[in-house]
């Protein structure tokens, strides 16, 4: 496997530039991610619409490529969705870096988040990719800091 | 095995003949030759402790002391060359003061319990330095939470050396033990453990030595250094895990309660009271680590051969060049920059995660460590979440500084979107 198949050109653009980096004013929900082991940290904002749909999701924080990209990937990714499609796509997600969901042959929703696939190669960075999502789960049920250890 | 005895200068020993004895080191990693920079970590094995260990499981394995029959007479007398071995390359003046521990970890907990337990209270004061990883901080800041104890740090500078005007100025009356590295694992420096102790003793004050990452890298004399205790472990030094050896002064030792009870550390047991064996048996409850031990042993004799000031003086030479190298890069700040250093580099790269780092060198077949190296303290004092380090072995070769350096020209490069 070549560097590149890890570290695909649009994982490193969007860890350099990650879009809605910012705080949420007000969010409904907020929760800290930390990986006491690599030092990753990231806190996720969410704010939830009447029915039940994220309509914003913004994260801030520090953490290496493969974490700093798959937050703003997710950010995106659920931002206008249900709490539950939101819920359904984390787990879509966190079958694929661990190897155990194959994009090619089962049905899923995870669009351009298929391009974190390779992670699964690299099983002590599963966490580094998954970090951002755990918050996120952790803010929508008020669980507090999320850790993936 | 093909180490011998060399005279003392780096260009005497042949590191390229010594790597035949590493099986691992013949590995490729991703279609490339491993180049392994993880030996703060842990290093490889040699084949004779692989053998050594090996023959004892196949031919000759028994329990030690308890036993009557030829094989535990065996065994018992192979377990016991290895603390005479230990004793003699750390220059203990007996050896009832070599204690085996599971590593260094333990010796350092053994020492919280055996003499804190009984020697520190409320009010007493445990001096530590900045830069310790956390097996020399969390047991000495649990034992002060129990105690109601309070735990100092000696300051360290930019460059990663300990501020000893500071150091003097923390010890007091009620300053009950210092707890220092002898070599930083996070930044290299070698910490100027003779002052600290000669300090110490000034003040009454015992002094314990973590010596993981220095006794397999240079010569260690507990009687010059006078510390009263000295701890490290097996693995780091070219032999098995779960093994290390403290070092203790028999007169603490003698007065210290023991660690673990259980069989083998008694003298006699009567459900009213026990009294226990004396030093060092006190200190080993239950069935040791006995392959390790006798695997230990001979890792330790392998060093010997070679020799610990030839190692140091190649491996300062290894330091150096990758110095050069590394600094040469735009981009790469090394941290810990101490004038003592052994050999460790510390490094950061600008707009890359450490592990980001780790992942792409380990492309290339070069192992590094990434994270906060169990120091995170140290990584705060620097403002880095982490850092990628590589630490070098006698085993090491200036060709793999070369592909260190251009790994890290690669990652740079593919980060450079």
């Amino acid at each position: 496997m070549s560097n590149k198949s890890l570290y695909g050109e649009q994982i490193i653009y969007l860890s350099k530039h990650p879009k809605n980096f910012r705080p949420i004013e007000n969010a409904d929900y907020k929760c800290e991610g930390a990986n006491p082991l690599c030092g990753d940290r990231v806190t996720v904002y969410v704010k939830v619409g009447d029915d039940e749909t994220l309509e914003d999701v913004a994260f801030q924080g520090s953490g290496c490529a493969i974490c700093m990209a798959s937050a703003s990937m997710m950010t995106t990714s659920v931002k206008g969705k249900k709490r539950a499609e939101a819920e359904q796509l984390f787990d879509e997600f966190h079958r694929l870096v661990k190897g155990e969901l194959d994009p090619a042959r089962e049905e899923h929703h995870l669009g351009k988040l298929t391009m974190f696939e390779n992670v699964s190669h690299y099983p002590v960075r599963v966490k580094c990719a998954s970090l951002p999502w755990h918050a996120l789960r952790n803010a929508l049920e008020n669980k507090g800091v999320a850790s993936t250890e | 095995m093909t180490a011998q005895a060399v005279p003392a200068t780096a260009a005497t020993l042949d590191a390229v003949a010594l790597r035949a004895d590493f099986p691992t080191l013949r590995r490729t990693i991703n279609g490339r030759p491993l180049v392994y920079l993880d030996n703060a970590a842990t290093s490889q094995k040699p084949q004779v402790v692989i053998d050594r260990m090996h023959r004892f499981y196949t031919e000759e394995y028994s329990t030690v002391r308890r036993s009557i029959h030829l094989l535990s007479a065996e065994a018992t007398r192979a377990y016991e060359a290895t603390r005479r071995t230990a004793a003699q390359l750390l220059n203990a003046p007996e050896t009832r003061q070599i204690i085996f521990t599971k590593g260094t970890t333990e010796g350092i907990n053994l020492v919280a319990h055996g003499y804190g337990r009984k020697f520190v209270g409320e009010g007493d004061e445990i001096i530590i330095s900045a830069t310790e990883h956390h097996a020399n901080i969390v047991p000495w800041q649990m034992l002060c939470e129990e105690k109601g104890a309070r735990l100092r740090v000696i300051p360290v500078d930019d460059r990663g050396e300990l501020i000893l005007e500071a150091y003097e100025k923390l010890l007091t009356d009620r300053t009950k033990l210092v707890a220092v590295g002898h070599v930083s694992n996070a930044l290299g420096t070698i910490h100027p453990v003779e002052e600290i102790i000669r300090l110490a003793h000034a003040h009454g004050v015992p002094v314990l030595v973590d010596g993981a990452q220095a006794a397999p890298h240079m010569p260690v004399d507990v009687q010059a250094l006078d510390c009263d205790f000295y701890v490290f472990s097996g693995h780091k030094a070219c032999g098995p895990t779960g093994v290390g050896v403290l070092y203790g002064k028999a007169a603490w030792l003698e007065r210290m309660n023991p660690f673990l009870g259980g069989g083998d550390m008694i003298e006699s047991v009567t459900f009213e009271k026990t009294t226990y064996a004396p030093i060092p048996h006190k200190f080993e409850a239950g069935t040791p680590p006995i392959a390790e031990v006798i695997g230990l042993g001979t890792a330790l004799e392998y060093l010997r051969n070679i020799g610990l000031e030839a190692i140091a003086a190649y491996e300062h030479e290894l330091l150096e060049q990758a110095t050069a190298r590394l600094s040469a890069i735009p981009g790469v700040r090394i941290i810990g920059t101490a004038r003592r250093k052994a050999a460790i580099v510390s490094f950061v790269v600008d707009g890359i995660h450490p592990h980001d780092i780790g992942t792409l060198l380990d492309q290339e077949g070069v192992a590094i460590r990434a994270g906060h190296h169990c120091a995170q303290p140290v990584m705060a004092r620097y403002g880095v979440p982490a850092t990628a380090r590589a630490s070098f072995a006698f085993y090491n070769l200036p060709s793999e500084i070369e592909a260190l350096g251009a790994a890290i020209e690669k990652a740079i490069a593919v980060f450079a979107v």
